[in-house]
């Protein structure tokens, strides 16, 4: 593992800038556990009126990404919504 | 007209106390009239850094609850004429004194400084609230770690909530050794994650304990460290002086360089 590592290691200051990116991301956006939690049980019931999914192994994380305009990295949500049946189409 | 400069940093530790009075004692050498002012009620540091210990006779909680005058609680530094404290009660609690207290404060001192410095308290509650309160401008400390990075972001987030229009980074104790090896943050790296102007670095100097030790800010002197604090005092009074090459292997031949150019 040792060796492993001496070869392809990332340096503990690479790793603290990686770590701290993220970790202000989700400070800054100053989101409480209780109000992800409210956006995830809303996004559960909304994308289940279209489909079924997979409530238990949803998850969501607010992280960044580049932004296509000119603002460089923003702040993103991503949620990661396993589907389990495409058959729950809208009845229009 | 004076400025106004809080020193905070959010975590403890990092060197609030360190960089108010070096940079203090540097801007009284430069011959500018400076109060500090300790605003860490309950545990107060800046009167030992700064030596002078055992010359309060009141403090800063006296001078709010009209027990003396402004005037008999601000210490005179002997060496450096230009420069006075304002200590903190060591027996009291943060909130003896209100952030309008703070401000009607330094109001009062105002017209008799250039520049009124206030050390503030680790931590985001009172004590915070109070030393903030009446700042024109802040100083941002930190150091180059995950947890005081952090801190710093969140502090900078409340100081742009409280409407501060300058807020400054000086980034303390750093290793250019182990910036080299990747094993520090680069001052880049922080500046880049902060996103705030950088006022200077100072540079991990065992000097800096020595000092301390002997109640005697090492601002000024051969010392890296001492170089790096007079540069931020050049800085804050308007001056552009770029930063020091802080590189481990022309750290002695810098202090060298130094000597032989001053004789």
């Amino acid at each position: 593992m040792r060796l492993m590592d001496f070869f392809r290691k990332k340096s503990s200051g690479e790793i603290a800038k990686d770590r701290l990116k993220l970790l202000l991301v989700s400070d800054r956006a100053n989101c409480s556990p209780e109000m992800m939690e409210m956006i995830k049980n809303d996004i559960i019931q909304v994308i289940s009126k279209y489909m079924d999914i997979d409530a238990q192994g949803l998850d969501i994380q607010i992280t960044e990404t580049e932004s296509e305009g000119s603002n460089g990295v923003v702040p993103a949500l991503f949620a990661n919504i396993p589907i389990k049946d495409m058959k729950h189409r809208p009845q229009k | 007209m004076s400025e106004v400069i809080v020193i905070t940093s959010g975590k403890g530790g990092v060197g609030k106390t360190t960089t108010t009075a070096n940079v203090g004692t540097g801007l009284a050498m430069l011959n500018k009239k400076v109060v500090m002012i300790d605003t860490d009620i309950g545990l107060r540091n800046l009167d030992v850094v700064l030596g002078l210990e055992n010359r309060i006779v009141y403090n800063l909680v006296d001078v709010v609850e009209g027990k003396c005058r402004l005037k008999q609680a601000l210490i005179k530094h002997k060496k450096y004429p230009e420069l006075c404290l304002l200590p903190s009660a060591q027996t009291r609690d943060k909130d003896a004194v209100s952030p309008e207290q703070m401000k009607a404060l330094i109001d009062e001192l105002k017209p008799e400084f250039d520049y009124i410095l206030l050390d503030c308290p680790a931590g985001i509650e009172q004590g915070f609230k109070n030393a903030i309160a009446g700042a024109d401008r802040a100083l941002v400390v930190t150091t180059p770690e995950v947890s005081a990075i952090r801190d710093a972001d969140r502090i900078v987030g409340l100081l742009e909530a409280n409407e501060m229009t300058r807020i400054d980074l000086i980034i303390n104790r750093i290793r250019m050794d182990m910036v080299k090896r990747g094993d520090m943050l680069k001052v880049e790296d922080v500046c880049d994650i902060l996103s705030i102007p950088l006022l200077g670095v100072i540079p991990d100097d065992e000097q800096v304990v020595v000092s301390t030790n002997q109640g005697d800010p090492l601002v000024g002197g051969s010392s890296l460290a001492g170089q790096a604090y007079v540069n931020i005092c050049h800085r804050l009074m308007g001056e552009d002086v770029p930063m020091m090459d802080l590189d481990a292997k022309k750290g002695v031949m810098g202090i060298l360089r130094e000597l032989f150019r001053r004789s």
